[in-house]
């Protein structure tokens, strides 16, 4: 991974669509950030965990390249209790296959978004993102999400199910996948849903012993679980989010 | 074990329960039938502390606490058992996890040690073979696919993990085969037909009954039980229906 800064970028402002729910004030505090690229030779294969649960803004940039039949998996837990922005941008070569899982978690008054732009460049290249978001006090979560399919890029397959949770009505959740498709032969869903704790099945699990945190814990350990399914760090992942979800309840 | 006294409770801000009252007392099994909106599942809900449902007079009092001052939990692990009429499902919570997290949380409050994993599962396979139901089932997310039948089967291996005091059961014979009925009856008996338990069976038909036999009988209408007899009122019932029973 090489780092580079893009000192010469002047701050952005909430004009530019990437930036529009963006915590400007904050992100003037850190910017310039650098971009960091990440480039996967043909048929290899790469992962990384970008955890934020620190308590100072986090704004990171990567660019992920793969080659022809190349494999990467993003994870992210984007839950710190600052602002936390983290963007993916990932160009697919033929046949590349790109996973994308993440959380976001906050309760505060942070906003925590993940921008991605996912490029299907060349045919047949897969690419899945699976989003859920958890947000109560006055915190917002954003997604902001394009998947743009080349033309020629036929057999694409791509994917992004976005969902989030509302603990409180004062809470804000944003969330907008994009497709832009200028091929024929391709094949590309996007799911979209915010809501709030099924209310039944809060009070069947507290009729069962299980009290209020307790119950809303174990329904939203159940609501982002998805999002880790298959990391290599697992396991690390999902505690580092419950400990979260924990001083979120 | 239980006494009700003059409830009335609002659902939505309309009255359903008028001034019900009715004393359970320990190693009695309690049968309350009435027609449909005559307020039993309102009666469950309330009992259970479901929010939504506001009790407007009367007090409740379950083993010598204000039952109607806990919270949902707080009543669970007193020893009240709700049995769902229509149980809830939970996409990605495993049974198993869900009741021990259950269990252990009642015991906690009881000032008990929590089950470990082994215990918990023994436990859960022993309630879970009384039941007939494969412990397999119990891996999958809570209520996530089950028939009616399988529900209510789950419902009763919950009350046989949690070993509640008194099990409030509304409708659990609805969507049971005969064979589940029976299944179902049997678990009922086996689990709280003790000296030291209650149950209060909330149904429209005699043919749980069949398998449960009652102690006492009641007809609940317009929000407040009208008449009370032993088990032979609910075969009445069930040959003369309820407006000729209960005028």
């Amino acid at each position: 991974m090489t780092a580079q800064l893009l000192s010469t970028r002047p701050l952005p402002t909430r004009r530019e669509e990437d930036f529009r729910y963006a915590d400007l004030t904050a992100l003037a505090g850190v910017w310039p950030v650098a971009v960091e690229t990440i480039a996967v030779a043909a048929g290899e294969s790469g992962a990384l965990s970008v955890v934020n649960v620190g308590d100072t803004p986090v704004v990171r940039e990567l660019v992920i390249t793969l080659a022809a039949g190349a494999k990467f998996a993003l994870h992210v837990l984007n839950a710190g209790s600052a602002y936390g922005r983290i963007a993916v941008r990932a160009e697919l070569g033929e046949g590349a296959e790109f996973t994308l899982g993440a959380a976001q978690l906050g309760g505060g008054g942070q906003v925590l978004e993940l921008i991605t732009n996912v490029s299907h460049a060349a045919p047949d290249a897969v690419s899945r993102q699976v989003v859920r978001s958890v947000v109560g006090g006055q915190a917002t979560a954003n997604y902001l999400g394009k998947v743009h399919v080349a033309p020629g890029a036929n057999g694409t397959d791509g994917s992004q199910s976005v969902r989030a949770m509302l603990l409180d009505r004062t809470a804000t959740a944003n969330a907008r996948p994009e497709l832009e498709i200028h091929a024929d032969d391709v094949k590309c869903a996007h799911g979209c849903a915010v809501g709030e704790l099924d209310r039944n099945g809060l009070f069947y699990l507290q009729s069962r012993g299980l009290t209020p945190p307790e119950a809303k814990r174990l329904m939203l350990q159940a609501f982002i679980a998805e999002a880790f399914t298959g990391a290599a760090d697992e396991a690390a992942l999902q505690d580092a989010a419950l400990k979260v979800l924990g001083d979120l309840l | 074990m239980l006494k009700i006294e003059n409830l009335s409770a609002t659902v939505a801000d309309k009255p359903i329960l008028k001034g019900l009252s009715l004393t359970i007392n320990a190693g009695e099994i309690h049968a309350i039938m009435g027609p449909n909106g005559a307020g039993k599942s309102t009666l469950g809900y309330t009992l259970g502390g479901r929010p939504g449902y506001d009790v407007t007079g009367g007090s409740v009092e379950f083993d010598g606490q204000d039952l109607l001052a806990l919270e949902p939990h707080e009543r669970a692990a007193a020893g009240l058992f709700l049995g769902f009429q229509y149980p809830v499902e939970i996409p990605g919570v495993s049974f198993v996890q869900f009741l021990r997290e259950a269990a252990n949380a009642q015991r906690k409050v009881r000032g008990e040690a929590p089950l470990s994993g082994g215990e918990f599962l023994k436990l859960a396979k022993e309630q879970a073979a009384l039941l007939r139901m494969d412990m397999d089932m119990l891996k999958r997310p809570v209520n996530v696919g089950f028939s009616g039948g399988e529900k209510k089967r789950a419902e009763m291996v919950q009350m046989g993990i949690l070993n509640p005091k008194l099990a409030i059961l509304d409708e659990t014979d609805s969507g049971l085969d005969i064979d589940a009925l029976r299944i179902c009856g049997e678990g009922i008996n086996s689990i709280m037909r003790k000296p030291d338990k209650a149950v209060l069976l909330i149904t429209h038909y005699q043919r749980l009954l069949d398998y449960v036999q009652p102690d006492f009988v009641h007809v609940l209408a317009g929000g407040r039980i009208v008449k009370t007899g032993g088990p032979e009122l609910a075969l009445q019932l069930e040959e003369q229906g309820y407006e000729a029973v209960a005028a």
